[in-house]
């Protein structure tokens, strides 16, 4: 069963509540925790475990052949603008590249192979139970998207389906959510009970519901704010399945880059009752 | 005129209880420009009233038709993205994993693909209950967030303030470290970095600030909620010092953050009284920093 | 020598415009002529990826050995100018073009 952690809202609590929940589990069963929010994947600050693998990942773009009658057909082949043709040499730019290949394959002097540029990499490190996995996107790249199906792609093809993955995805409702949420067999939306929460949630819950993917709500940060969330939540119908309290003393162990589900009693209840739902879910399914 | 951009690296932080409270407390003549398009906020303390509403086509998509189509397959082959659907041999193109590349419309023998342009947002201009002007967008779900439709607010803010001789641009910025961010603080006078005393904050404020250095544009810090930690905030301070970047404030945890945006208002207009003299005092040490 | 600007507007008053691949316009200056060039590149204000290097592709065509701009050109754009050979300074932002072409006859602007 896969679990994706996802939130409208940037610092509502996906990483903590993924570390958190995948530590939980992890005291009794086998779990792989992935954080996908490959553009500043957080979750590795809060985990001590050991390096396993450490793998280059690449995407495929093309190289100008260095001769060719500069035609200028690759330029118009290009959506993105990441070939361009200066007045003696075509120049490619493999940050902006989709790989989608059309220039390469429409060229009619085959000048542009395909070849593997380097866009991030892929971390696997182990702690016991728990299979940690984080891609991380190189600094300059600007598309998330393919490391993210590639990390995705590297965990199905190591672990075995059974074997409960997380997901942390990167906040917002954009293409690389979509992306984690894709894959995933259940989501879990996190958020706070204020207006900006709710606002954020809203756009959250039309995302998923567009990838027609299961979904709860775990509110963070209880009791800070109002009642709005709730009262949303019960009148979509959308489960509240837990409320993580308001606390200074979590603040401050998360402020420190600890974990709680060892540390606050509260925190390990709402982590229970997170377990007994999703795996309620998974039995009836 | 002055472009104050606001930006945190990490979500969570305060920015946009921030530039909202700048808002309030700058002078009349200033146009908001709230350049969080994947989750706008900010409009929740202004209430707008929109003026002014454009919709946004940013990307494309594929779309076969029909009547055309002979079946020959081609498109299916040259798809990297998987797009194309071939169910029961008819042939159409999945919009959400359709990337827009247009491979597929090129090699279509007989034109029956052609590409569409996709509506991914909506932007607007609108009066604000602090009679100052707002321009805020929202970005469609599933949308590629590139930075375009940043630069669109941007430069409609920019053209309203030189329209009507405004001296101040105050952008909630974008969160994160991608093309968003980027495209927010492009062209500013000043940045102003919110941060937060956590591992987490820290790691994104360090990764944010380099970019700023890149554009070699001047920036200040707020230390928002300093008092959760005062180790990770006295290194928060460190960096600052090490990197000439100038310490704007610091500002304690405060449960009326949340109860100002409950009223729809700004700290600065809710806060106690401790936190509107320190945003009243931020905000002139940006006014004079800006300079 | 050829003198570009990135710029707002579309003559000597016009300001500098700070950025290189979403600017409105490059005005391009023929110091042996004495022409100013009007450049629209608004198709390149209108990408969402890849606007630097649509530009620099823009501009290669007309061969310019300077480029005078506010904050510089991005990451993307910045190789094809460098492949290009032209020299790009910046500090020019606020500016007007007539402004920046002597601040950058007297050595006041920053060599990028």
């Amino acid at each position: 069963m896969t679990i994706a952690i996802a939130s409208g809202k940037g610092g509502t609590g996906k990483t903590t509540l993924s570390v958190n929940l995948a530590l939980y589990l992890a005291q009794k069963q086998p779990v792989i925790l992935a954080d996908l929010d490959v553009e500043e994947p957080n979750s590795g600050l809060f985990l001590t475990a050991d390096l396993k693998e450490d793998l280059i990942r690449y995407n495929m773009v093309p190289r100008w052949s260095g001769q060719c009658s500069l035609c200028r057909e690759c330029q118009a082949n290009c959506v993105w603008n990441a070939v361009i043709v200066l007045r003696d040499r075509v120049m490619v730019y493999p940050q902006l590249c989709h790989s989608c290949y059309a220039c390469s394959e429409l060229c009619p002097e085959k000048a542009l192979p395909m070849v593997p540029y380097r866009m991030g990499v892929v971390r696997h490190f182990v702690s016991d139970n728990l299979n940690f996995v984080e891609g991380r996107l190189d600094i300059g790249q600007e598309l998330a998207v393919p490391l993210i199906a590639q990390t995705i792609k590297y965990i199905n093809e190591k672990f075995d389906k059974k074997i409960v993955r997380i997901f942390d995805s990167p906040p917002g409702t954009s293409c690389p959510v979509i992306e984690v949420m894709k894959n995933a067999d259940f989501v879990i939306l996190i958020t706070e009970p204020t207006p900006f929460g709710l606002n954020d949630l809203q756009l959250a819950v039309e995302t998923v519901r567009q990838l027609n993917k299961p979904f709860a709500v775990v509110i963070n940060r209880y009791g800070i704010g109002d009642n709005q969330v709730e009262n949303y939540c019960q009148t979509q119908g959308i489960d509240i399945i837990a409320r993580i309290p308001n606390d200074k003393a979590i603040a401050r162990l998360y402020s420190q880059g600890k974990t709680l589900f060892d540390n606050v009693p509260s925190v390990a209840h709402e982590l229970q009752r997170i377990e007994q739902y999703l795996f309620s879910k998974a039995g009836k399914a | 005129m002055r472009e104050i951009v606001v930006i945190s690296g990490k979500g969570g932080a305060g920015k946009t209880s921030i530039s909202a409270s700048f808002a309030y407390l700058s002078p009349p003549e200033t146009v908001i420009a709230d350049c969080d398009v994947d989750a706008a906020d900010m409009h929740l303390l202004m209430k707008p009233r929109i003026v002014q509403q454009e919709d946004f086509y940013s990307s494309q998509e594929a779309v076969i038709n029909p009547d055309l189509c002979t079946g020959c397959d081609l498109c299916y082959q040259v798809c990297r993205f998987d797009a194309i659907s071939r169910e029961d041999g008819i042939y159409s193109v999945i919009p959400l994993n359709c990337e827009g590349c247009a491979y597929c419309e090129k090699v279509c023998p007989v034109q029956a693909i052609t590409m569409k342009a996709r509506l991914d947002g909506q932007w607007f201009i609108s009066e604000t209950r602090l009679d100052k002007p707002m321009v805020h967008a929202r970005l469609g779900i599933g949308t590629e967030n590139s930075g375009k439709l940043v630069t669109l607010v941007k430069n409609v803010a920019r053209k309203i303030a030189e329209k009507y001789n405004k001296d101040f641009i105050i952008v909630d910025g974008a969160p994160g470290v991608g093309c968003p961010v980027i495209a927010s603080i492009s062209g500013a006078s000043f940045v102003v970095l919110v941060s937060e005393p956590t591992v987490s904050g820290i790691h994104d404020l360090k990764r944010v600030y380099d970019l700023v250095r890149r554009f070699g544009i001047p920036a200040g810090l707020i230390i928002n909620k300093y008092d959760i930690n005062p180790e990770k905030t006295q290194e928060i301070i460190s960096f600052a010092q090490q990197n000439a970047i100038f310490l704007i404030s610091q500002i304690p945890y405060d449960e009326s953050f949340v109860q100002a945006q409950i009223r729809g208002l700004t700290m600065a207009e809710y806060g106690s009284r401790q936190i509107k003299k320190l945003l009243r005092q931020s905000w002139e040490t940006v006014m004079e920093l800006s300079e | 020598m050829k003198i570009a600007f990135t710029a707002q507007g579309t003559d000597w008053n016009a300001k500098v415009d700070p950025r290189f691949g979403r600017t409105r316009y490059i005005l391009l200056y023929d110091e042996d002529s004495g022409e100013l060039q009007v450049i629209d590149n608004s198709a390149s204000v209108a990408e969402a990826h890849g606007a630097g290097p649509k530009t620099a592709a823009l501009i290669a065509d007309y061969d310019p050995d300077v480029l005078i701009t506010g904050n510089g050109p991005g990451g993307n754009a910045d190789p094809a100018l460098r492949a290009m050979g032209i020299e790009i300074f910046t500090g020019a932002g606020g500016m007007t073009i007539r402004q920046a072409y002597e601040a950058y006859k007297n050595n006041q602007l920053r060599k990028f």
